[in-house]
């Protein structure tokens, strides 16, 4: 195991080297000067130069990038353009925000996938079989965006059950950070509760066949015994590391949720960024997600690993 | 992985051959794939009316009559009129031009890109592609509509410069499929068998693999255009792709959502329509997975 680990972080880091120099090429990319970029187009020449000295554009390539990486490795993403903010202290409000945003759609979407799925599985041909196909279906196609409209028009207007739109940290008030979470949580566990749930259905079909499931019932066992103990058992391995993999519709999915339900997150914070071409914000969270994902990537196939071991012997 | 129907029946001994019914054939078999065929009816009749769209809207999509504001759906605006009083039913239609276009120029970059990609990787192998493959994994792994909201960041918004950013997000998943099947189609005895022949590399990678590995990039094109469909919309509803007052279904519905009090039918239809043409494409794209591809449908993305 120790050595599949050490090979695992040796490939990650020619991968996270490349995805920095991505990130951080990106400003050059863009058309015009980066010290015009962040100025804006009404400055004097003295006032260009003193900035590209600060910001160092005066170096070569390389030397730049490696000055870079060397503040990001010691935490020091740059200043915000637009608001003068360490990006870091940006990151930091916005993480826990995001964070309860996709907690909450994980358990909505476990809560929904798991009995759909075991369902599915143990009646292949019942209604309710034929409802996950038609479920996922539906819920892959459905673009995140209108399903909050939806869930807006429906439970916020219609029916004023539910508010659309704030945020309170949990921690605060559970009541009505519970409350404001339902929509947004709905909306973004959608399509990773149509996966989940065809994934289970998929993960249990296969175990239910095994021999060892053929001879638990063989000796006697209930129906429900050989399905939770058994079945259901070996086929959780499967859906745990799947469940891992879904952190990247989590981001994706939240930025458009997080527009809808004007929710102060992470993914509002790039949007803006963008919007307001505000590029090291932009940098220093798209860095954050490529190495939050980088990590849980890996975190998974350890416990992929670990859990099976003709993985790190193949 | 990807024998294409002509092998296996050429591969048969001539008496099995006989045995084998004539409408057995791709298109005989695509036939029988009943809701892939309803989606690409739909596809079809979205797509006229995207050519026809100036000769089939009742109304000019950007004409505006403030008098007609927040009309709700009715037999001269079947979709009610937005805002600035403008037809929805005939904005709807016209954005159908925005959305297909989307589709297919992603699907021609992602497949001129990711293609050749792939071919050269799977061919040659080396150090060169293993980590350019690695770098496409990661990207694969990262969500698509950063990746695009990036690009977007770097290009600036627009219509033209969404559709590159689709496009370009979608390379990876071509490279790496077209290069599982190079790695493992060049070791086939056919390919062997021509490489004996002579042949240089380019023959061997466009005339004799390609041709073979088409049927899982067939069914990648249909995933690729419905999801570069739904990345259209969605960097639209952002405020990253097309522009108001230029019709586009996520744009619209980014408009309609802060109006959903005075006027809910502007939420409601410009989805219909991306949910619509979503669902068909990826009908079309099980069906010619059940056809021609093999192993499991390609994934897409979320938005």
């Amino acid at each position: 195991m120790g050595k599949y680990v050490a090979l695992r972080l040796v490939q990650l880091l020619p991968v996270l080297l490349l995805a920095s120099i991505a990130v951080w090429l990106m400003i050059y990319l863009i058309p015009g000067d980066p010290a015009i970029a962040m100025l804006g187009p009404d400055v004097t020449a003295e006032q260009l130069a003193r900035a590209r000295e600060r910001m160092g554009l005066d170096r070569p390539l390389p030397v730049q990038y490696a000055l870079w990486l060397g503040r990001v490795v010691q935490g020091d993403l740059g200043v915000s353009y637009v608001g003068s903010v360490p990006v870091r202290t940006m990151l930091a409000q916005r993480i826990p925000v995001t964070l309860q945003l996709t907690i909450a759609a994980l358990l909505v979407a476990l809560a929904i996938a798991a009995p759909l799925g075991i369902m599915a599985a143990i009646r292949p041909r019942s209604w309710i079989g034929r409802l996950v196909g038609v479920y996922s279906a539906l819920a892959m196609a459905v673009p995140t965006f209108w399903l909050g409209i939806l869930l807006v028009l429906l439970f916020g207007l219609q029916l004023q059950w539910l508010p659309t739109s704030g945020f309170v940290p949990i921690w605060e008030d559970p009541g009505r950070a519970l409350r404001l979470l339902i929509l947004p949580a709905l909306t973004l566990s959608a399509y990773v509760s149509a996966v989940l749930a065809r994934f289970t259905r998929a993960a249990l079909l296969e175990t239910i066949s095994q021999d060892y499931v053929r001879t638990a019932r063989a000796k006697g066992l209930r129906e429900r015994a050989v399905v939770g103990a058994h079945a259901l058992r070996n086929a959780l391995i499967p859906i745990v590391t799947v469940v891992g993999l879904q952190f990247g519709a989590f981001m994706g999915g939240a930025v458009i949720t997080e527009a809808i339900f004007d929710y102060p997150g992470l993914g509002r914070m790039l949007l803006q960024a963008i919007l307001q071409r505000d590029y090291t914000v932009i940098q220093g969270t798209m860095l954050f997600v490529v190495l939050s994902f980088a990590l849980i990537n890996l975190l998974t196939d350890l416990l992929y690993a670990y859990l099976d071991p003709r993985i790190r012997y193949s | 992985m990807s024998v294409t129907e002509a092998q296996v029946v050429a591969a048969a001994p001539a008496a099995i051959r006989a045995t084998v019914p004539a409408e057995r054939g791709t298109l005989a078999r695509l036939s029988r794939q009943r809701a892939g065929l309803a989606g690409l009816g739909v596809l079809a009749v979205l797509a006229l009316l995207a050519l026809a769209a100036p000769l089939v809207s009742p109304r000019d999509p950007l004409a505006q009559d403030r008098a007609d504001q927040f009309r709700p759906p009715s037999l001269a605006n079947p979709f009610g009129t937005d805002e600035f009083g403008r037809d929805i039913f005939s904005r709807v239609i016209h954005g159908a031009r925005i959305s297909l276009l989307t589709g297919a120029v992603a699907v021609l970059i992602a497949a001129l890109v990711g293609v050749p990609l792939g071919l050269l990787g799977g061919f040659f192998g080396g150090w060169v592609d293993a980590v350019t493959m690695r770098f496409l994994d990661f990207l694969l792994a990262v969500p698509a509509i950063l990746l695009a909201m990036v690009i977007i960041a770097v290009l600036g918004p627009g219509s033209f410069n969404a559709m590159l950013a689709v496009g370009v997000v979608s390379v990876p998943a071509f490279a790496r499929l077209t290069r599982a099947s190079t790695l493992s189609l060049k070791e086939r005895e056919f390919v062997l068998a021509t490489r004996a022949l002579g042949v240089g590399p380019p023959y061997l990678m466009f005339r004799t693999i390609l041709p073979n590995a088409s049927g899982p990039l067939l069914v990648q094109m249909a995933v690729t255009a419905a999801v570069a469909m739904l990345l259209e919309a969605a960097l639209s509803f952002l405020g990253l792709g097309t522009r108001p007052p230029d019709p586009s279904w996520g744009s619209m519905l980014n408009t309609g959502r802060s109006f959903l009090h005075q006027a809910p039918w502007y939420g409601l239809f410009p989805g219909i329509a991306i949910t619509g043409a979503v669902l068909s494409l990826n009908a079309v794209a099980d069906a010619l997975q059940a056809v021609v591809g093999g192993g499991s449908r390609p994934s897409g993305a979320t938005a």
